[in-house]
């Protein structure tokens, strides 16, 4: 523990983890986010896996945490600010977090990697390479067809259907505008968003 | 150079702060921070094993690559369903996509 530098990072790390879930408004928590995943590239750095680090940027703060901002943004509303977790609920999710620190911690005490020699290498590119091109081909054209996948998978999820996908909705939406004017406008029109915003209020 | 110890505590001090979030929050886009930090406490703790063991070896750092794409595809689909319930429900609160269950 005597390392000021991995003292430094674990403190960045773990507070905007916290800041990232409880900071009110949602943006900024993506923000602090980011700052955790890159606590984690610092981790990777410190641990001689620059490789990783460097992945984890591109991927994770890259494209990741802009693709979730960019979804903050187009869904974003102020009632979230208000929703309440209830006190009961927040002491109860206190109680399972300290349960798990409490456990898992309890086992890594009582086992043996505490006495471990590290190795005095770092595994470097050249094997990681190897390894992922020989050993691990099968599973890494597996995970390429699973990011083909998942990508059309999402690209299917979020396409705005043409005149039929907002009327799956309820009847409300063909009470309230023709499909043409509903198509003209988008999915994202604001008169269109207030309005069924206030249904969906009435409903419940 | 920090003890292996030390990063199996910073990641299970992270693996807790996700599993509160995932227990308290009710916010969509919320959850799928907390699951972030989950996944990315298990990245650290393959990446940490990968260097710091008796006999190193660069497995724990390929799947800890894989584990990165993984959830990378995984967030892309989360966010398309994100996207998707706000169409429908106009609202990201998981009480409200309870009826989502059928």
């Amino acid at each position: 523990m005597s390392d000021p530098y991995f003292i430094a990072v674990s403190a960045i790390t773990i507070a905007s983890a916290i800041i990232a879930l409880e900071f009110r408004e949602l943006i900024y928590g993506a923000i602090a986010l980011a700052v955790t995943l890159l606590g984690i590239a610092m981790f990777f750095v410190l641990l001689d896996a620059t490789f990783v680090a460097m992945f984890q940027i591109t991927v994770y703060v890259g494209a990741v945490v802009v693709l979730i901002i960019f979804t903050i943004m187009l869904v974003r509303r102020e009632a979230w600010l208000r929703l309440d977790e209830g006190g009961r609920r927040r002491i109860m999710g206190v109680v399972v977090a300290l349960a798990v620190i409490g456990l898992v911690g309890a086992l890594l005490a009582g086992s043996s990697i505490a006495r471990w020699q590290a190795s005095e290498s770092a595994p470097t590119l050249i094997q990681i390479g190897e390894e992922m091109l020989t050993y691990y081909s099968p599973a890494f054209i597996a995970l390429a067809l699973t990011l083909a996948a998942s990508v059309i998978g999402a690209l299917v999820l979020a396409k705005v259907e043409r005149g039929g996908g907002e009327a799956s909705d309820s009847e409300a939406g063909e009470g309230v505008m023709g499909s043409e004017e509903g198509e003209a406008r988008g999915a994202v029109g604001e008169g269109e968003d207030t309005r069924w915003g206030k249904e969906r209020e009435e409903e419940r | 150079m920090a003890e292996i110890l030390d990063y199996t505590i910073v990641s299970i001090i992270l693996l807790a702060i996700g599993i509160y979030g995932l227990t308290v929050k009710r916010n969509f886009i919320r959850m799928l921070f907390a699951v972030e930090i989950i996944v990315n406490a298990a990245n650290l703790n393959l990446v940490a094993f990968s260097r710091l063991m008796p006999a190193p070896n660069a497995t724990g750092q390929t799947f800890a690559l894989f584990s990165i794409a993984i959830a990378a595809a995984e967030v892309a689909v989360g966010l398309a369903l994100i996207i998707v319930a706000y169409r429908i429900y106009r609202n990201i609160d998981i009480k409200g996509l309870k009826r989502l269950s059928g």
